[in-house]
């Protein structure tokens, strides 16, 4: 299993871009992909979810990846979160 | 009889009632026996709401426009979201009936996404709420009324227009909208404004006030309706109406032009704004910054000083609705003449020249340090620059930037994001800061001339003052040597010289100000188009012959005189 930590850098947090934008990342590969913040796992593939979580820049979230892909899918979540998502 | 609402969406319509209801999505609570089937009629209704939505998401990118069409598009993206289904139908496994796992679970996601605290999301409650509308009107069978068969012109009354109902509106069918509730900034008025539709808002009762088939005339730009016009009235109306299209069709030419001038001279337009919300309007009418928001509304409207946190997320809204566009947001100027009890503002018996403002503030430095510490935590989420009120020296704004550089390295020390590089720049509104503008331009960022404060305080006139009020006016020569003092001496010192007063939009003095170089014009959201057109009839060449002229002239009704015949 993959599993990386990673701090938000993106001024806004997870606000609709950026989640959906992630949750396009997260259906590229094969390989289910779970973010857990304080303690409480959100399913990658969920905006919603996401963007209920109302994470905010500078929380640290942890990235989990399974599946046939999952190195793959966890670093480019990972990488894509790191990098601002765009933001 | 007439009514009186919101004027929403500007303009003049003409045209016979049909009142649009929408459908009522009551239904009765339920368990199910049959979950498989219940879950297919769940997923069913799904499927047939994005296949509509869909549909109507093309129709409105066509009618509409781009943005507007995204918000449906936004619906369906949210919807088709495999965990919130997921939940949907682990609750409806369990027995409960499509409708109540659908509400459920929306409502769910709509209260946490109001509370998340962050102001992108939390409007996103509103959007949850459509998309549980319109999957409950499939499970229910029941579309939202199709705007398509309206007979031309006419007026829709309704209780809120909602984007699934303007989708399907055909250009020239709505010559005018009535709701009961919503305001400048609801759905309703910017889907009026994206279809220029003429629109009066938060009109109590108009579904039942008014019956189909009524003539009724509806204006935007006042707020009114008239019911039943006599035939004088109908034909005023038809005149303006005709008047409004011709305006609106020559400013449209503006929209998305740089501000220039005839000899090519590049200037900034902004905007004036007294809550975050007009910010929308002011992007809406095109303009390219906000050069003044008032923050006494924050103060005003609230029986306790407002904190940090509440200020920041005030200013951010605005930072962000600006995208990066720069926006001057004034510190608080409030004094004795208003009564803001918590504030401990004695009655003074000439408030205009006691203690308040920048006065106020340097004194009160509890409530000044949450400002602008709000001020510059806001200023990581765009352009911000602050600007001081009522500065009369320089120890005023230095004392301000020492406050300033204070906070910043609090802010080093918690880890806070800011720009460290904030334009403080000094509001130019008494005589005082104009003569000594060469002092203040070497410690400013920037100027903005007040020219409403610094044409009374120059005149000693109180513009409410019926006696005096003839001296108030901006075509003094005592005012226009002020301001080009005020322009030369910040041009000379290479900082950015604006006006924020209602001179700013005045055509009569825009080549005045053009030929003293002014850089930064800030005027009233539905005035930057004006103003633009304005500025772009006048060469450098011109507008300076105009202003050697005035400039000698002794009064200021000669000044008016030569303003006005060589007005474009």
């Amino acid at each position: 299993m993959f599993s990386e930590k990673v701090t938000l850098v993106n001024p806004q947090g997870f606000h609709m871009r950026p989640a959906s934008l992630l949750v396009g990342e997260v259906g590229k590969y094969d390989a289910t992909v779970t973010i857990i913040r304080n303690g409480n796992s959100i399913p990658g593939n969920s905006l919603m979810g996401i963007m209920a979580a109302g994470i905010k820049c500078g929380e640290e979230i942890e990235i989990q990846a399974e599946g046939p892909q999952e190195n793959e899918a966890g670093r480019a979540v990972a990488d894509f979160i790191a990098s601002g998502m765009g933001d | 009889m007439d009514l009186k609402g919101t004027g929403a969406s500007a303009g003049i319509g003409i045209g016979r009632v049909v009142i649009v209801e929408e459908p009522t999505l009551d239904y009765v609570s339920r368990t199910v026996e049959d979950t498989a089937a219940e879950t297919e009629r769940l997923n069913a209704a799904i499927a047939s709401y994005i296949d509509y939505t869909n549909g109507q998401a093309e129709t409105m990118r066509e009618t509409v426009g781009e943005k507007e069409a995204e918000i449906l598009t936004g619906h369906i993206v949210m919807i088709s979201d495999p965990y919130m289904q997921g939940e949907m139908v682990k609750l409806v496994e369990g027995g409960m009936c499509a409708e109540d796992a659908l509400v459920q679970i929306c409502e769910m996601f709509a209260t946490m996404f109001e509370a998340t605290g962050d102001e992108l999301t939390m409007q996103r409650a509103t959007d949850v709420r459509d998309v549980k509308t319109g999957v409950l009107a499939e499970l229910m069978n029941k579309r939202p009324v199709d705007m398509g068969t309206l007979p031309l012109e006419s007026i829709v009354v309704t209780h809120d227009l909602t984007p699934s109902m303007t989708a399907g509106i055909r250009p020239g069918a709505v010559a005018g909208v009535i709701t009961e509730t919503g305001g400048l900034t609801s759905h309703s008025a910017i889907l009026a404004r994206a279809m220029e539709i003429p629109a009066v808002l938060s009109v109590p009762g108009v579904c039942h006030k008014l019956a189909d088939g009524d003539l009724v005339v509806v204006d935007g730009s006042a707020g009114t309706v008239v019911i039943d016009p006599a035939e004088d009235v109908l034909e005023q109306a038809r005149a303006d109406q005709a008047a409004f299209a011709a305006e609106r069709a020559e400013l449209a030419k503006f929209i998305g032009c740089r501000t220039t001038t005839a000899s090519g001279e590049n200037l900034e337009l902004f905007a004036n704004i007294g809550k975050p919300d007009d910010a929308t309007q002011a992007m809406e009418r095109d303009a390219e910054g906000i050069g003044l928001f008032r923050t006494e509304f924050l103060f005003m409207d609230s029986p306790t000083a407002p904190t940090e946190d509440e200020q920041f997320e005030a200013y951010k809204k605005v930072a962000l609705i600006c995208k990066n566009k720069p926006v001057i947001i004034r510190t608080l100027d409030i004094g004795g003449d208003k009564d803001v009890p918590y504030l401990g503002l004695d009655k003074e018996d000439n408030p205009f020249m006691g203690f308040r403002a920048i006065r106020y503030c340097l004194a009160r430095e509890d409530l000044y340090r949450a400002q602008l510490r709000a001020l510059l935590r806001a200023s990581a989420f765009g352009e911000i620059r602050i600007m001081v009120p009522l500065v009369t020296c320089v120890d005023e704004l230095t004392a301000v930037k020492d406050l300033i550089k204070r906070y910043m390295q609090e802010f080093d020390q918690e880890g806070i994001a800011y720009n460290p590089d904030i334009q403080v720049g000094v509001m130019i509104e008494t005589p005082a800061a104009a003569v000594i503008a060469d002092l203040l331009a070497e410690e400013a960022d920037f100027f903005s001339i007040g020219t409403n404060d610094l044409t009374g305080y120059t005149m000693c006139a109180d513009r409410g003052n019926d006696k005096v009020r003839y001296l108030y006016s901006t075509y003094n020569p005592a005012v226009l040597r002020s301001i080009r003092r005020v322009i030369e001496a910040g041009n000379e010192a290479g900082i950015m010289v604006g006006m924020c007063g209602e001179a700013a939009a005045d055509p009569t003095l825009v080549p005045m100000w053009i030929a003293f170089g002014l850089g930064e014009y800030s005027v009233s959201a539905t005035s930057v188009l004006a103003t633009r057109k304005t500025i772009s009839l006048w060469t450098k060449e011109e507008a300076c012959e105009v202003a050697d002229k005035v400039m000698q002239l002794k009064t200021a009704s000669e000044v008016y005189e030569v303003l006005q015949e060589s007005a474009r």
